[in-house]
């Protein structure tokens, strides 16, 4: 990378270089040439100090010349695809967002009111220690685990707020990768897009267990067994405590019971990511159900949390690592590691979403207040989905089982389509959604349903 | 790419594992066909933990401070530990137009709570950088600069470092001989190698200059150098203008490419000019550098974590690269930034109003510590004190360096309550003109007492 002095006085307002300058100081300036003598000013003209600089210009060529367009986000784009659209009747069904009736994002009114209360109390903006909000930390544990939980009452759960689901994630993939060298995480067969970016990151080995079984568009069930127990003793087996993304196919209660047996036995640690919690089936304790059978047969567990989706919370990034451990004194020890881990990658966590979710949580008549939000927003997706099944079973007269529709939980839907057919659901009916046939009902709306099930049939049954 | 962090084998661990291949050595055909050639820690004994092993890390040296400050019952203790801005009333403060920005977000019935785009609130971006490169640039006309909202000052410089580990063929990172104590970790855990150039002289508690322009003339070409943009952190020193001149053309010459942080401006002079000088000038010269801005303290939005990594290139074009291939470092950490902060930021830099207020809240925060550092100069000129602290008014910005040793830093607590960080940095935010007489005969007592 060769580099060369050029001295200029900074007197002259259209100081640009000549060719003859530029040869005969052996400079190849090339782009660097072009930007001087398209500034007709001298851009040290502008600077207040009055001390005459001498530009030392380095080499011509960027240090990143090299670097490669990063592809774009997958499930963004489908949003930008979308917005570029003008047809009349299109439809975005690629959005991870709740949205009403009308297609309108949401902000609770319990968030409005936090908001306004945290506002009035005027608190101050100091940082938060690097575990965060301890109001935050002990009414997201007691949400997760229940407020009875004898983990809680033992204090064996270490929680570190973090930045979303997605931040809460990564804390814990950095202490697997420095306190279990060579631990393989296991995510299911297909996961959200972004789990393998984060381990990946943090440099933790993963694979798949089997997951979704296209045939039934359910859940292979004995592939997920078999793969659990082929893992080497001790891995770490990744769960979507609710309303797994991006199938919609949770296990019954009974399929988890043998799911943990299964994880006992080979001394795996369950590592479970809840980002649906109240917001699938409209109940907070329901959808905790697997994570609070795994801890009440003692095991030690992992959980992240966001309150992106339960409290429409998206952007404010709020979220929490827990880590439950079979003593309070193990716990202290993984909290005080999990805090190593966050300094020197963002210090201390932000405030304002975790006093809106203290807030939120912290005041009976508030907190019954969101129950009833997450019961309507759960309401209206659990009637799309009842709206879209009754659409697709009336006008499909191929006898096809529509019903996973209704089986299926949470914001999406794997619609069974394959990539082919999903284009035809965009080219043809300017309906977006992910190329692996999921959609998301929060963007769904019951005026819709019938084109949509138009849609589905042909796409389905026309395309190959 | 290395990353250094302790190992946490200890002898009982070791006997753990010895125990498990034991166990194992006879068990599943399954296990025999792993190649795996450590037993992994993760199989616990019945009933025993699996983070048996996980050792309790150490407080934060610096968050420490305030730890062990909180847990003092004297009523004439002193916190001078953690960087925030403390009124001469020792209260935290939070600014006017802050407050006056989020009664209009609050009011605005428009606002969602969308998530961002993976670089951040727009607005936000495109304001940041016009403020630390001044308003009308040909490089920000040109979209030569890329600026994605992070995570505060760490979060900038962790995103920043982690893109550089890897995509940029050099490295090596400098770091300024001392620097704040969170620096070696970010740089180290990106996966960076960190070496050090000579910045403070101890004797002349100013800047060794000298040893400066050596240790970054041996740089191998292309490393990069991390330079505190304005108020230096933890010593109060900055280069004069005509030294920076100097840096920079050391640096281009060795194409030494210049990483800042900038976690003051405005706050340490008082003028957000002035303060911006030394980026602005490497920014003019058409090379290409990196800067990491933090609104914790000249916006005091501390614990709302907010902040901008700025990446200056040679081309729109290669802007563009960086800009995609810094998502790909963002979305595995954090997915997109918090929206709260940037909010506030944005809507005060873009209401004529708002700034203008901003600039004054902004110099009175920097003259009032000015002040403190006048006050606490001539408190110890009145004692008497032995030694020269003219560096306690010469030095700029929230920390001076006091030149206490460790020892006597004990001394200093353990005796008249006062809390600071070992390296005898003392935050000058938290000093009124209350307490300033009791630190200064605690530096009276102390160098008199203890050398």
């Amino acid at each position: 990378m060769a580099s060369s002095v050029l001295s200029l006085a900074s007197a002259t307002p259209s100081a640009s270089l000549s060719s003859h300058e530029i040869n005969k100081g052996k400079l190849n300036l090339g782009n660097a040439g072009l930007l001087f003598n398209k500034e007709k000013t001298n851009p040290f003209i502008k600077t207040k100090s009055c001390v005459r600089i001498s530009m030392v210009v380095a080499s011509n060529v960027s240090r990143f010349e090299g670097i490669t367009m990063a592809p774009p986000d997958p499930i963004l784009g489908v949003s930008e695809a979308f917005k570029a659209d003008n047809h009349e009747l299109k439809l975005n069904l690629g959005v991870g967002a709740y949205r009403t009736e009308e297609l309108q994002p949401y902000v609770l009114n319990v968030v409005k009111k936090a908001d306004k209360l945290i506002l009035e109390r005027g608190e101050n903006r100091e940082y938060l220690p690097i575990e965060g909000l301890a109001a935050f930390n002990k009414v997201t544990a007691e949400l997760l685990f229940g407020a009875d939980n004898p983990v809680i009452k033992q204090q064996r759960v270490a929680t570190v707020q973090g930045l979303s689901g997605t931040g809460s994630l990564r804390l814990a993939a950095a202490l697997i990768e420095r306190y279990f060298s060579g631990a393989k995480v296991l995510i299911s067969s297909p996961t959200w897009g972004n789990h393998k970016n984060i381990f990946n990151d943090a440099r933790v080995p993963w694979s798949e267990y089997r997951y979704y079984d296209p045939k039934t568009v359910g859940l292979d069930f004995e592939g997920m067994i078999a793969d659990i127990k082929a893992a080497p003793e001790g891995s770490f087996i990744l769960l979507h405590g609710c309303a797994h993304n991006p199938t919609g196919i949770d296990p019954t209660s009974e399929q988890w019971g043998i799911i943990a047996d299964v994880i006992q036995e080979k001394n795996h640690i369950p590592f479970f990511d809840i980002a649906y919690q109240g917001f699938a089936s409209g109940s907070l304790d329901a959808d905790a159900a697997s994570v609070r059978m795994f801890v009440a047969r003692g095991m030690e567990v992992i959980a992240a949390q966001s309150y992106s989706k339960n409290l429409g919370l998206y952007a404010e990034r709020i979220g929490a690592i827990n880590v439950v451990c079979s003593s309070p004194d193990a716990a202290a020890r993984v909290k005080s590691q999990l805090k190593r881990i966050a300094r020197p990658m963002y210090s201390n966590p932000p405030v304002h979403g975790a006093r809106i979710v203290a807030s939120v949580v912290g005041d009976p008549a508030i907190f019954k207040e969101w129950n009833a939000e997450m019961e309507m927003m759960a309401g209206r997706i659990k009637n799309v989905r009842q709206k879209l099944f009754d659409s697709l079973s009336s006008k499909d007269k191929s006898g096809k089982d529509w019903s996973f529709v209704l089986k299926q939980i949470g914001m999406f839907s794997f619609t069974g389509l394959n990539k082919a057919q999903c284009d035809n659901m965009t080219n043809k009916w300017h309906v977006y959604m992910t190329k692996d046939g999921r959609i998301s009902l929060a963007g769904l709306s019951l005026a819709k349903c019938e084109y949509l099930a138009d849609a589905i049939i042909d796409s389905y049954h026309n395309v190959s | 790419m290395a990353t250094e962090f302790t190992s946490s084998s200890s002898s009982p661990t070791d006997r753990r594992l010895s125990a498990l291949v034991r166990h194992l050595a006879t068990s599943s055909p399954m296990m025999e066909s792993q190649t795996t050639v450590t037993f992994s820690p993760t199989s616990g004994f019945h009933g025993d933990s699996v983070f048996s092993h996980v050792v309790r890390a150490p407080e934060d040296p610096i968050l420490g401070v305030t730890v062990a400050y909180n847990k003092d019952p004297s009523p004439v203790k002193l916190n001078l530990g953690v960087g925030a801005y403390r009124t001469e009333e020792g209260k935290p403060l939070v600014l006017n137009v802050v407050r006056k920005a989020e009664q209009m977000l609050v009011n605005d019935r428009s606002r969602v709570k969308e998530y961002l785009p993976i670089v951040g609130l727009a607005d936000f971006n495109k304001l940041s950088a016009k403020l630390i490169f001044g308003a009308d640039s040909p490089a920000i006309r040109e979209n030569r600069v890329t600026t994605v909202q992070c995570l505060s000052g760490t979060g900038s410089l962790r995103v920043g470092a982690e893109f550089l580990a890897r995509h940029y063929h050099q490295r090596i990172i400098y770091i300024p001989q001392p620097t704040w104590g969170n620096h070696p970790k970010i740089f180290t855990l990106a996966g960076l190698s960190v070496k050090t150039y000579r910045y403070y002289d101890p004797v002349t508690r100013g800047l060794n200059f000298q040893g400066l322009l050596e240790d970054l003339s041996s740089a191998p070409s292309g490393s990069i150098v991390l330079l505190h943009a304005c108020a230096h952190n933890p010593t109060g020193v900055d280069p004069t203008l005509q030294q920076w001149e100097q840096i920079r053309r050391l640096m281009r010459s060795k194409a030494l490419l210049p990483f800042f942080d900038s976690a003051y401006q405005g706050f340490a002079s008082g003028s957000l000019d002035a303060d911006a000088q030394s980026v602005r000038m490497f920014f003019a010269d058409g090379g290409e550098c990196f800067v990491a801005q933090s609104y914790a303290k000249n916006m005091g939005l501390y614990g709302e974590r907010v902040g901008a990594l700025s990446v200056v290139c040679k081309t729109a074009d290669v802007a563009s690269r960086v800009e995609s291939q810094l998502k790909l470092v963002i979305r595995p950490m954090f997915s997109n930034p918090p929206i709260h902060g940037a909010s506030i930021v944005a809507a005060i830099l873009k209401d004529r109003n708002l700034y203008n207020e901003w600039t004054v809240e902004l110099k009175a925060m920097a003259d009032r510590i000015i002040s403190m550092r006048h006050k606490l100069f001539d408190a110890l000129r009145a004692r008497g004190t032995p030694g020269d602290w003219s560096h306690i008014i010469k030095q700029i910005g929230m920390f001076t360096f006091t030149g206490l040793n460790s020892e006597q830093v004990a001394f200093m607590t353990k005796e008249y309550h006062i809390y600071m960080t070992s390296d005898g940095r003392i935050s000058m935010a938290g000093l009124s003109s209350k307490t300033v007489p009791h630190l200064a005969d605690a530096i009276h007592a102390t160098v008199t007492r203890i050398s």
